[in-house]
């Protein structure tokens, strides 16, 4: 592999996505500022929905009934399916727990899905709770972003719940939806209100042969696979048409469109540090903020490609020595137990393309990685490539990307967790210049550090006690297909993806019950249903509540000019600062389970030897 | 001629001796004193009890964790526990979890303790005295010092001590204030101005002063200065009830990751077990209780939640020691947020009062002739101005004035705006104001040179103040006199500047004259003719930019202004009136004394975050000693991580949990003296306090712990 079939993919994608921020950030400030003129039946609309400025506490409260009522609906929508049209499948309703975990995965921008698309939802639903929630809940998330900036700048009302929504909606991302969407169809993408093919396979008998001994069809699955797929990206929703998400060659067909597939899931986490910048006119502060970001980001591709892409899978190359440990003894006190990690032969597998398992070779040898680090990163939650299947330490890419949550993350609530460590590094490490910590000129006060380290809390509590109490019950051990650390891994990533509000999988767990009538459902389908709603739900809304109540809280105070003897909000040294602290404290919360996932899974025995 | 005037250099003034006082550390003591020590000690057992020790959550955590390993300790000891490990690593393990708790409360304990020593030593000036008091009919009668009253009038003479705070009414007295400053030589307190104030325990060295009482008996500076040190750790700042609850925050997230490890190493267990095909339990220390509570304790913030409370205390008592008086350890604190400082000129950036500095002739006189003339002129003048132009005239011509005893002397009067001497030959000599002297000669029928005006425009636009000699009906020249500045003022201002600080300078001067001062001392900016309304009226504006604003003052005129700014320091020696307005008093009356309290306001500061940062980075290492020795029964590859190479499981955890509890004792003197702030400018001081307690704080407990596992495997401590 040259260096260019390995690196030009995510240099590529870093470098447009960088140069792209740039003008859709000023046009994003431009159309939330409100300074743009509305056309003609725009103008006349947006007139009637703004009910006026509205404070911290009921701009939350139109964002709280809004998703309420969106939950309504979802819920509606999927329990409904059997009654609604464009189903010529007949397909039934999902069992509750599942429709619960849908709904609110899809609502929450999570997109965790314990169904699959293609084989679960009619085409009724697809639109109609998908396509609706993948536009919704994105810009939710952004609107309350934008409200956290003024609130900030100390504007006297935090802007218009609905207005904010629909600006982003019909000002941002209908127009990209349109554009993508496009060269979606252009690559092969179906967007139709067709069902399916039934079509005849070219090797003959390849999906099996009837009792009458002919050979059966294949069902192909279409629908309006582009305009969903658009969405998916651009919102950083991630949840899939079809059960494969974007490794689907109608999803994803072609090398060129995994580029924009990717590509559309960055423009606009990329383009919010800036907009945030922007909006308080502190541009170079969001450079900082940016370029922490991207080295961040650029630490995940990095360690992802180098460790799957760059080496061969060690399940595959086996283990030439024994190795052996001692472990005490619990039978006898003091007495010794010899572990063995015995030698394996390698296999036979030309591996000099790195780990190939699970990964789509239409798009490239390094687009698996990149789009697996990726997608965490900026929590889209899509996946092109099994990460079930990555190399055991390239999984921890992924998986820190979940766990920073600010590595650009996802529409809105990336730049506002980002936003929650700049105000806990500055208090902390702040003191050291010798002032009371400020930001924005803004003094930080036991309120506001307090709502912040809510917003980290948060976080950890809703992955850990989860993972903790899955590992050790038949809830967790039923449902994983790996025994030992790989298993463990499989629990941890599911409540990672579902807290963060990624909805990308670790395949191999368990967790899809099926329609309600299902002959065979996953043991503990039920559990991991309820447990990854309650995650997908706390770890949506405490994030953006406590973050609101400490922006309105710092914006209410008196701002003090800028001194030598002021923290530099915009320096190399504050880029050293919040760096440090976000990967210090993530680093600390998360230590213990990375280790004992992918990095016991790595230095631990083969997984076919023992 | 003007070439040479512009060449003329404005000599530095040399301050006269007593006037700058030298910063000094009077009370500086020892770190640790045999009886403070002892009696912190004590304290830190007493506050083990729970209610005491709730005052300080992260240490809370640690007790409650020490408790239940030692009833696990007694449940293990009656044959109830099912652990791998011996029962004397269970002890060892808690004998360090209540040393750690006890380190923290000696570290408190401490600061109290020499906070309370400092009170003590301050206690003794206040003993009872006699007072003379004044009766309405005007008679004196003996009374207790214990029986003052706000109002009351005594009269103190020469040997006795002053009976309370108060101001002085009549008379002029050298006092001695060594009992509450240290500083043995004596000041001087007179009625009337600005230097009014004494304060009770102060000894009346010469004269005779009446004293109008103003605080009531238990209400005295002495008295509120030792409730202050007492109550310091009853009273939290901002900041550090923000930082508490950060701690707590802290605390909380790391419960959190522990609590979820206890399941998570059962399932590690059931996997061992499952991958040996044994039918008999795998255990490791993941699931031992105490061990949890021991990585508990090492990840929560002990150490900064040791030393918090010391270090605020630890801020004030600083204070103390450089003689000021804060009201509040708020106000010491919020002394490190100033942006901007308003100094008097006069007392603060000059010496009191101008001098003399150059002779100018004009005509045919010589500069010896103008010295000789003015220095006749002020023989009989007890004005500093007048005394330091005999005192120049000395330096250059080597020889004393000689006045005959014949010559008549002609006091300086308002009318006449000049003073100067009749010579026994009818010969006239003046000095005074330039307009007076040239009004005098033309009575006198002389002539006015014309390079005089020029002259005299020439000096005062340099800030200094010409007086014009008259010799007879001729002009001979002019004296310079000029404010003369402190020395090493600009060097302070840079530091200040470098600080972050904008210096401005109040003066009553012209603005011509205040601009010529304002840039030799080094200055940011001034306030020229200022009034007492016009210097409130520019607290307000800067307050309005959002900016935090110190002054300091003296005089009663300034109360409104040290009311209105945010951190307000008022002279010891100056008004009551003032001293009520301002929320800090300086004992040592030195001005310049605004300087080190907010150096010790950003000291406190600076530590609390460096302490906070090291706490924090500490854990990294711990991490790497513990998670491998918890899963040793269980995924023994984990060892890898394991890069200190630790001799066993249990020694790895006792190493770490020993570092986590002997890092507090030695960090007690850095949070007592304070880290210290270098003024850099923010962005060089943060990068350079990051790397030294952020990363320091990464790898020092690297080395540290390596080195205890070291020591106790020698010692054979190590199972």
């Amino acid at each position: 592999m040259t260096f260019i079939q390995v690196w030009l993919l995510p240099i590529a994608l870093l470098v447009t996505s960088t140069v792209v921020a740039f003008p859709l950030s000023r046009y994003m400030a431009w159309i939330m500022d409100g300074k743009y003129r509305p056309p003609g039946v725009f103008r006349w609309f947006e007139q009637r929905l703004d009910s006026g400025g509205q404070n911290w506490k009921q701009y939350l409260f139109s964002l709280l009934t809004f998703n309420t009522l969106m939950f309504v609906f979802g819920f509606l929508v999927l329990a409904l399916q059997p009654y609604t049209p464009l189903n010529p499948r007949g397909l039934t309703m999902l069992a509750p727990s599942t429709i619960l975990s849908s709904v609110v995965s899809f609502m929450t921008n999570t997109d965790l899905q314990h169904y699959s698309g293609d084989q679960h939802l009619s085409n009724f639903s697809q639109i109609f709770f998908g396509i609706f929630n993948l536009f919704l809940s994105a810009a939710i998330g952004l609107a309350a972003l934008t409200a956290i900036i003024r609130a900030l700048r100390s504007d006297s009302s935090v802007g218009n719940f609905f207005v904010d929504i629909w600006r982003v909606l019909v000002y941002m991302f209908v127009p990209a939806a349109l554009i993508f969407g496009l060269i979606f169809i252009t690559q092969g993408s179906p967007m139709t209100f067709q069902t399916s093919h039934d079509v005849t396979t070219v090797e003959a008998g390849a999906m099996g042969t009837t009792d009458t001994g002919e050979a059966k069809t294949q069902t192909v699955i279409v629908g309006p696979v582009a305009a969903f797929e658009s969405m998916k990206m651009l919102g950083t929703n991630g949840g899939g048409f079809y059960g494969m998400n974007s490794a689907h060659p109608f999803e994803n067909p072609t090398g060129l469109s995994n580029f924009f597939n990717t590509l559309a899931m960055m423009v606009f986490p990329f383009a919010l540090v800036f907009m945030f910048g922007r909006m308080l006119n502190r541009f170079r502060h969001s450079l900082v903020i940016f370029v922490v970001m991207f080295i961040m980001m650029a630490g995940t591709i990095g360690w992802s490609v180098y460790f799957d892409t760059l080496k061969p899978n060690p399940g595959l190359t086996g283990q030439a020595v024994e190795q052996k440990f001692e472990v005490p003894s619990a039978a006898s006190p003091g007495g010794k137990l010899t572990v063995s990690m015995p030698a394996v032969a390698s296999l036979p597998v030309e591996q000099h393309q790195g780990n190939l398992e699970g990964k789509e070779m239409r798009f490239g040898v390094s687009a698996g990685a990149t789009f697996d680090a990726l997608t965490t990163d900026v929590t889209c939650g899509a996946v092109n490539a099994e990460e079930d299947s990555l190399n055991p330490v390239a999984a921890l890419a992924p998986l820190a990307g979940m766990w920073l949550n600010c590595v650009y993350g996802g529409k809105g609530v990336g730049m506002i967790n980002m936003l929650t460590f700049i105000i806990v590094g500055i208090f902390i490490a702040g003191m050291m210049v010798g002032r009371t910590p400020e930001y924005l000129g803004k003094k930080i006060g036991a309120r506001e550090v307090t709502f912040a380290m809510i917003a980290i809390l948060v976080h950890p509590v809703l992955i850990l006690l989860p993972t903790g109490l899955f590992a050790a019950t038949s809830w967790g051990l039923a449902a994983i297909s790996n025994p030992g650390a790989h298993g463990f891994t499989q629990i941890l990533y599911q409540f990672s993806s579902a807290t963060a509000n990624n909805g990308s999988a670790f395949d191999g767990l368990g967790v899809t019950y099926g329609f309600w009538n299902a002959a065979s459902p996953g043991p503990s389908a039920v559990a991991f249903d309820i447990a990854a709603a309650l995650s997908m739900l706390f770890g949506r809304f405490l994030p953006i509540v406590a973050p609101m109540a400490m922006a309105a809280s710092l914006g209410a105070k008196k701002s003090s000019p800028f001194g030598l003897g002021t923290l530099r909000d915009d320096s190399v040294t504050f880029g050293f600062l919040l760096f440090g602290t976000v990967i210090i404290i993530a680093g600390l919360l998360f230590l213990p389970v990375a280790v004992l996932g992918p990095v016991a899974e790595h230095f631990g025995p083969m997984p076919f030897g023992g | 001629m003007s070439t040479e005037v512009r060449d003329f250099k404005i000599p530095v003034g040399e301050a006269r001796p007593g006037s700058e006082q030298p910063v000094r550390r009077v009370k500086a003591r020892k770190l640790l004193e045999k009886e403070t020590v002892t009696v912190a000690l004590k304290q830190a057992l007493v506050m083990l009890r729970p209610d005491l020790q709730w005052n300080n959550p992260v240490m809370f955590v640690v007790l409650v964790g020490a408790v239940l390993t030692l009833l696990y300790i007694v449940e293990a000891a009656l044959g109830g526990s099912t652990s791998q490990v011996s029962i004397s690593y269970f002890i060892a393990l808690d004998v360090w979890l209540f040393l750690t708790v006890i380190f923290a409360n000696f570290a408190t304990a401490l600061a109290e303790a020499r906070g309370k020593a400092q009170a003590e030593s301050l206690k003794k000036a206040r003993h009872d005295t006699v007072a003379y008091r004044l009766t309405a009919k005007g008679a004196v009668e003996e009374v207790s010092s214990a029986d003052l009253k706000q109002g009351d009038r005594v009269v103190v003479k020469a040997g006795q001590a002053i009976p309370g705070d108060g101001e002085i009414i009549e008379g002029i007295a050298s006092v001695d204030e060594s009992a509450i400053t240290g500083e043995s030589a004596p000041v001087i307190r007179e009625a009337g101005g600005d230097r009014s104030g004494v304060t009770g325990g102060t000894v009346v060295l010469s004269d005779r002063i009446v004293v109008e009482i103003t605080s009531s008996a238990g209400e005295s500076f002495l008295d509120r200065m030792i409730a202050l040190v007492e109550g310091a750790i009853r009273q939290r700042s901002p900041n550090e009830i923000a930082l508490t609850l950060v701690l707590s925050a802290f605390t909380l997230v790391f419960l959190i990751v522990v609590i979820p490890l206890l399941p998570m190493a059962r399932n590690a267990e059931l996997y061992m077990q499952s991958y040996l095909g044994v039918s008999e339990p795998v255990k490791s220390l993941g699931t031992d209780v105490p061990t949890l509570i021991a990585l508990i304790v090492c990840l929560i913030p002990t150490t900064i939640g040791a030393l918090l409370a010391a270090i605020g205390i630890a801020g004030m008592d600083r204070a103390l020691q450089a003689n000021i008086i804060a009201k509040s350890g708020k106000a010491v604190e919020l002394a490190g947020d100033i942006d901007v400082v308003l100094l008097d000129k006069t007392g603060t950036i000059t010496i009191g009062n101008r001098n003399a500095t150059t002779f100018l002739p004009v005509g045919k006189y010589s500069a010896s002739d103008v010295g000789r003339l003015a220095a006749l002129a002020s023989a009989a003048d007890a004005t500093p101005e007048g005394k330091s132009i005999v005192q120049l005239f000395e330096k250059d011509s080597h020889a004393p004035v000689d006045v005959s005893p014949e010559a008549k002397f002609i006091p300086f009067t308002a009318q006449t705006r000049m003073s100067g001497i009749d010579l026994p030959d009818g010969k006239q000599i003046r000095k005074g104001a330039p307009d007076a002297i040239i009004k005098f000669i033309g009575g006198n029928g002389g002539n006015v040179p014309t390079e005089l005006s020029s002259l005299v425009t020439s000096v005062a636009s340099q800030g200094a103040t010409p007086l014009a000699v008259a010799d007879g009906p001729n002009i001979a020249g002019l004296v310079v006199l000029e404010d003369i500045l402190k020395p090493h003022m600009a060097e302070r201002f840079e530091r200040l500047r470098k600080m972050g600080l904008r210096t401005v300078m109040i003066t009553g001067d012209n603005p011509l004259t205040a601009a010529t001062i304002a840039k030799r001392a080094g200055v940011d900016d001034f306030l020229a003719e200022a009034t007492p309304e016009t210097k409130l009226a520019y607290i307000k504006k800067e307050q309005m930019g959002g900016k935090l604003v110190a002054m300091m003052g003296d005089g009663t005129n300034d109360a409104p202004a040290l009311a209105q700014a945010d951190v307000a320091l008022a002279m010891n020696a100056g008004t009551q009136a003032a001293k009520e307005a301002a929320n800090m008093v300086d004992l040592d009356s030195d001005p310049t004394k605004l300087i080190e309290v907010v150096e010790v306001g950003k000291q406190l500061l600076v530590t609390r975050g460096a302490l906070t940062t090291f706490s924090v980075a500490n854990d990294v290492a711990k991490y790497f000693a513990i998670i491998p020795a918890l899963f040793a029964g269980t995924l023994p590859w984990l060892k890898v991580i394991d890069v200190m190479h630790l001799h066993s499981p249990t020694s790895a955890i006792l190493s770490c949990v020993i570092f986590n509890a002997l890092i507090i004792p030695a960090l007690i003197p850095v949070a007592l003296k304070g880290v210290r702030y270098r003024p850099l400018g923010a962005d060089a001081l943060l990068l350079r306090n990051m790397l030294i307690w952020g990363l320091g704080g990464v790898l020092l407990p690297f080395i540290g712990i390596k080195l205890i596992d070291v020591v106790m495997t020698a010692l054979h401590l190590a199972s």
